[in-house]
């Protein structure tokens, strides 16, 4: 019975117990729902809940386990020979295995007895059946592999069986309890706040998710590439090895890339910062609601658009564009009409990165300037000081707090950006200060040693995870200080 | 300002002057200040706008497909020489389509299929994609071979270029994709009215392909569809959950603190981290398989996490306290309050930010290329653990292809994922309009 079917039964035995409990408490009391401490649906709930909870939890646990435990029985059952193999060579013949025991299931019992001892025969079988083996097969595996279907059916049935007995048994030990006394509806209250807990705790499993695999990951790394030459090395030059030759190990710099990341996001927020700072002044200070009720959300549809499509605009209309206008320009002063500008270059990705952060700064420094109080401004004005010296001299003064951190938040955005600098940055890793120059970034790395079919042990893959902390790491320090200067200014006017 | 006409006004005009010193400046600079302000505004606008039509204008072709209506013979000769279709129903699957298609156009345009040359220039006005599209029709009906038929044929990806107008004429013919006799043929053809530009449903349903002609997003629709749905189906309780217990119940402590401190985090974490989080734990620790889009799905939803949470937990905090005490007053438990009152209330807010969260998964790239959506997919996945593509994965793999013809289907592509995005966000802005209460 396979696992979805196995959940519907669970789904409607849970089912078929609220609907019994529930009858049951008002049978018990005839009807008068008064004389009841909770309301017949929470009796059910409770029955519901004693024939779902229980079981699920043992059917997970089960399928986690069971895998593990009949895979480390056949490996223990190989023969000894193989025993002495790498563990690589084993995984290999377990695959095997496991290959053999899927295409088995398909054979008939016939067919079974008949290639059983012929390994020949059987992969010419298994491959009219759809399942492919890498090379002829050996008898132990054939063995191991028929020993494994055993296992694993039988497994199947004894988890069914467990699975349901404990979710008739729980429905029945719930609906044995139901009395009018009885507080069913605390006892649900209480599993629905446990389910609240867990949920809110997953924001705290996904960070653990995310730094231990990432910290594992890089250890891996560090182990065959030392980390001072990661972080202090100045070339990046990761040299793609073929799978399993080994030997060329490649240098993996990271300084190229950090500093490729801070141009491009420097150049960014140069774009950025003024536009949507201006943006957000005029929005808040001058502009009539009316005016406001139309721009603010033409900005906002900036921030929508996904990054890919900026991405795109960069790759096909900006970048020649400026490529096309330097080489008319040099055209002019020199004679020469060689661009300058590359169309992959720091200037276009960050350019094109600017529009995209314009919304961040322009609505995050305006709710901050919003928040300003109104008398500083009323006394401002009243000794008379025009409306840009207000802002200038007693708006901006005290939300300059807020505005760094709203800038260092938009920071942060520019330095963890993927798709614009993939498509418009360019992939050559190199030290240079020239914004005309294709330069590229740590995320860009990252998308370049993780796409394609690749070894997952090979330094070439690994320096990922390792480029991933430390970007997550800036991004967190960033955010972490923004935040930190963000509510310290809160503080002054509330 | 110091316009001395006579000594006698100027004792009086000296004091005003002294009382004006700087106002012109100043209003000068306020005018410059807010001159500023407005030129920043619209520049933001107008690289909006020029975005918007850059895509639009190179795209809003990629709807429109070249194609060739013209009578086509299913001969047995070419397609089933030996007559054995029914001993061998592989026969079908592997006749010679193209060559039935170009001997079809040459008789339309009167060339001889003896003259090789010709003959090819007369197939490669055809696309490839006809193979699959006469090979459908004759399986479909095995009855139609040896009769003549009018089907509509796509053309191939550079005659379509070429109808369009997309390729440059005065370039010499050596260096560029179609040759003066093609275009001449092109031209008779579509004053003849068999060639001309149709709607391109292609676009919406086919697969991946390396022939732009045939290539559309009908994978990636569904791949996308199936994240949206996971992400749908797992962030929207648990985000809801977890922020019922953030906002509601949970005492004041450290644990509570770190959990909000994280969420904030969360929300600021670059997306492609998220992707090296599902490869590492997802693909290779739980071992799920890679380019599927349950795990682009469970990617996506622990990246649209931190949105739902902080968009529910402002809309449970713009309930007013009075509802609550309402229902505490009334005997209601916490929990009844809450679930019978409280999160109803709340409920068109928490759509609203699901809503929103939604758009910004279902336009999220950098994750899904981490843990191999980059797939070149053409069958439909009919689960969501088969290979599959995503909307805006293909959109990347369709900008880096070098083709011409790519570029038009690349911003096709983007035009039908902000068609989706503005959807989205306009049923947001209705469903916050008609729902929402001012307290």
């Amino acid at each position: 019975m396979n696992t979805s079917l196995i959940l519907l039964i669970l789904a409607i035995i849970g089912i078929a117990g609220y609907v019994t409990g529930a009858r049951y408490s008002m049978a018990l009391v005839g009807g008068i729902s008064s004389k009841l401490h909770s309301r017949p649906g929470y009796y059910g709930s409770f029955v519901a809940v004693w024939a779902i909870l229980p079981a699920v939890v043992i059917l997970f646990v089960w399928l986690v386990a069971s895998p593990i435990y009949i895979s480390s029985s056949v490996r223990g059952a190989f023969p000894e020979e193989v025993k002495t193999q790498s563990q690589a060579e084993q995984g290999l013949s377990y695959g095997m295995i496991t290959s053999i025991a899927r295409g088995m299931n398909a054979l008939t019992g016939d067919e079974i007895a008949r290639v059983e001892n012929n390994p020949v025969e059987l992969r010419a079988a298994l491959g009219a059946k759809g399942v492919p083996l890498a090379g002829d097969p050996q008898p132990f595996m054939v063995k191991a592999a028929a020993v494994l279907n055993r296992m694993t059916f039988v497994s199947r049935i004894l988890m069914t069986i467990v699975v349901l007995a404990v979710s008739i048994g729980g429905a029945f030990f719930a609906y044995r309890q139901i009395a009018p006394r009885f507080r069913a509806r605390n006892r649900v209250e209480k599993v629905v706040l446990g389910s609240l807990v867990v949920a809110s705790s997953i924001a705290i499993l996904t960070t653990i998710g995310i730094v231990a695999s990432m910290l594992t990951e890089a250890a891996h790394f560090f182990t065959a590439i030392p980390a001072w030459e990661f972080f202090f090395g100045t070339v990046w030059d990761p040299r793609f090895a073929a799978a399993g030759s080994g030997g060329s190990e490649g240098q993996f710099g990271l300084i190229p890339l950090l500093l490729g990341t801070l141009y491009i996001g420097f150049v960014a927020m140069l774009f950025a910062v003024p536009i949507g700072l201006f943006s957000a002044i005029y929005m808040s200070e001058y502009a009539s609601p009316k005016v406001r009720s139309v721009a603010k959300p033409l900005l906002e549809v900036l921030a929508g658009i996904p990054t890919i499509v900026y991405g795109f605009f960069a790759l096909t209309t900006v970048g020649p564009f400026l490529r096309d206008i330097s080489s008319q320009l040099n055209g002019l002063v020199t004679g020469d009409y060689a661009n300058f500008i590359q169309a992959q270059s720091v200037l276009t990705a960050g350019f094109v990165m600017g529009i995209m952060l314009i919304p961040y700064v322009s609505s995050l420094s305006d709710d901050i300037i919003t928040a300003v109080p109104r008398a500083l401004r009323d006394g401002s004005l009243g000794l008379g000081a025009t409306r840009s010296e207000t802002i200038k001299k007693v708006v901006l003064p005290a939300a300059l707090p807020g505005i760094v951190g709203a800038l260092l938040m938009t920071a942060s955005r520019a330095v963890g950006e993927t798709m614009i600098v993939v498509l418009a940055a360019g992939v050559a890793a190199r030290l240079q200060i020239n914004p005309f120059e294709p330069m590229t970034t740590v995320t860009v790395k990252i998308v370049n040693q993780l796409t394609g079919d690749l070894e997952f042990t090979s330094p070439q893959t690994l320096v990922a995870f390792a480029l991933g902390i430390t970007l997550f790491a800036i991004t967190l320090c960033l955010n972490i200080y923004a935040l930190y200067i963000v509510r310290k200014y809160r503080e002054q006017y509330e | 300002m110091t316009d001395v006409v006579s000594p006698a006004a100027g004792i009086s005009r000296a004091k005003s002057v002294r009382r004006d010193i700087g106002i012109k400046r100043r209003y000068a600079a306020e005018r410059r200040f807010r001159a500023y302000g407005i030129a920043a505004l619209s520049f933001g606008i107008i690289f909006l706008m020029l975005l918007l039509w850059s895509v639009v204008s190179k795209g809003y072709t990629a709807f429109q497909q070249t194609m060739i209506t013209m009578p086509v013979e299913f001969s047995q000769q070419i397609i089933d020489p030996q007559n054995e279709r029914a001993t061998n129903p592989q026969k079908l699957m592997t006749a010679n389509y193209p060559v039935v298609a170009r001997n079809a156009l040459a008789k339309l345009l009167n060339v001889s299929v003896d003259d090789r040359v010709a003959a090819r220039a007369v197939g490669q006005m055809l696309s490839d994609g006809v193979r699959v599209q006469l090979r459908d029709l004759v399986i479909a009906n095995p009855a139609i071979i040896g009769t003549t038929q009018t089907v509509r044929l796509l053309a191939s990806g550079d005659i379509d270029s070429a109808y369009k107008g997309q390729i440059d004429l005065d370039v010499s013919q050596e260096n560029r994709k179609i040759n003066d006799q093609q275009l001449g043929w092109m031209t008779q053809l579509s004053d003849s009215g068999a060639l001309a530009k149709h709607f391109n449903g292609g676009i919406f349903v086919n697969g991946a392909s390396s022939r732009p002609e045939a290539a559309g997003v009908g994978v990636a629709l569904i791949g996308s569809f199936y994240m949206m749905l996971i992400v749908l189906v797992l962030a929207l309780p648990i985000g809801v959950a977890a922020s019922i217990y953030l906002e509601e119940f949970a005492p004041k402590n450290k644990f509570t603190d770190l959990i909000e401190v994280n969420i904030n985090n969360l929300a600021a974490v670059p997306s492609i981290v998220y992707g090296l989080l599902g490869l590492a734990v997802f693909v290779n620790f739980m071992g799920l398989p890679r380019s599927a889009s349950f795990v682009g799905g469970l990617v996506l939803t622990l990246m649209t996490l931190p949105t739902i949470i902080i968009a529910t937990r402002a809309a449970l905090k713009a309930v007013p306290p009075s509802i609550r005490a309402a229902a505490l007053g009334l005997g209601a438990s916490k929990m009844q309050t809450i679930f019978h009152h409280v999160l109803p209330l709340a409920m068109p807010g928490i759509l609203t930010g699901t809503i929103i969260g939604l758009a910004h998964a279902l336009g999220e790239t950098a994750p899904l290329l981490l843990i191999g959506m980059v797939a070149f997919v053409a069958n439909y996945p009919t689960t969501p653990l088969d290979p599959s593509t995503a909307l805006p994965v293909q959109i990347y793999m369709w900008a880096n292809e070098a083709e011409r013809a790519f570029v038009e289907r690349t911003s096709g592509a983007i035009i039908i994922l902000l068609l989706f995005l503005i959807l989205m966000n306009v049923g947001a802005i209705l469903l916050r309009r008609r729902f929402e209460r001012r307290w």
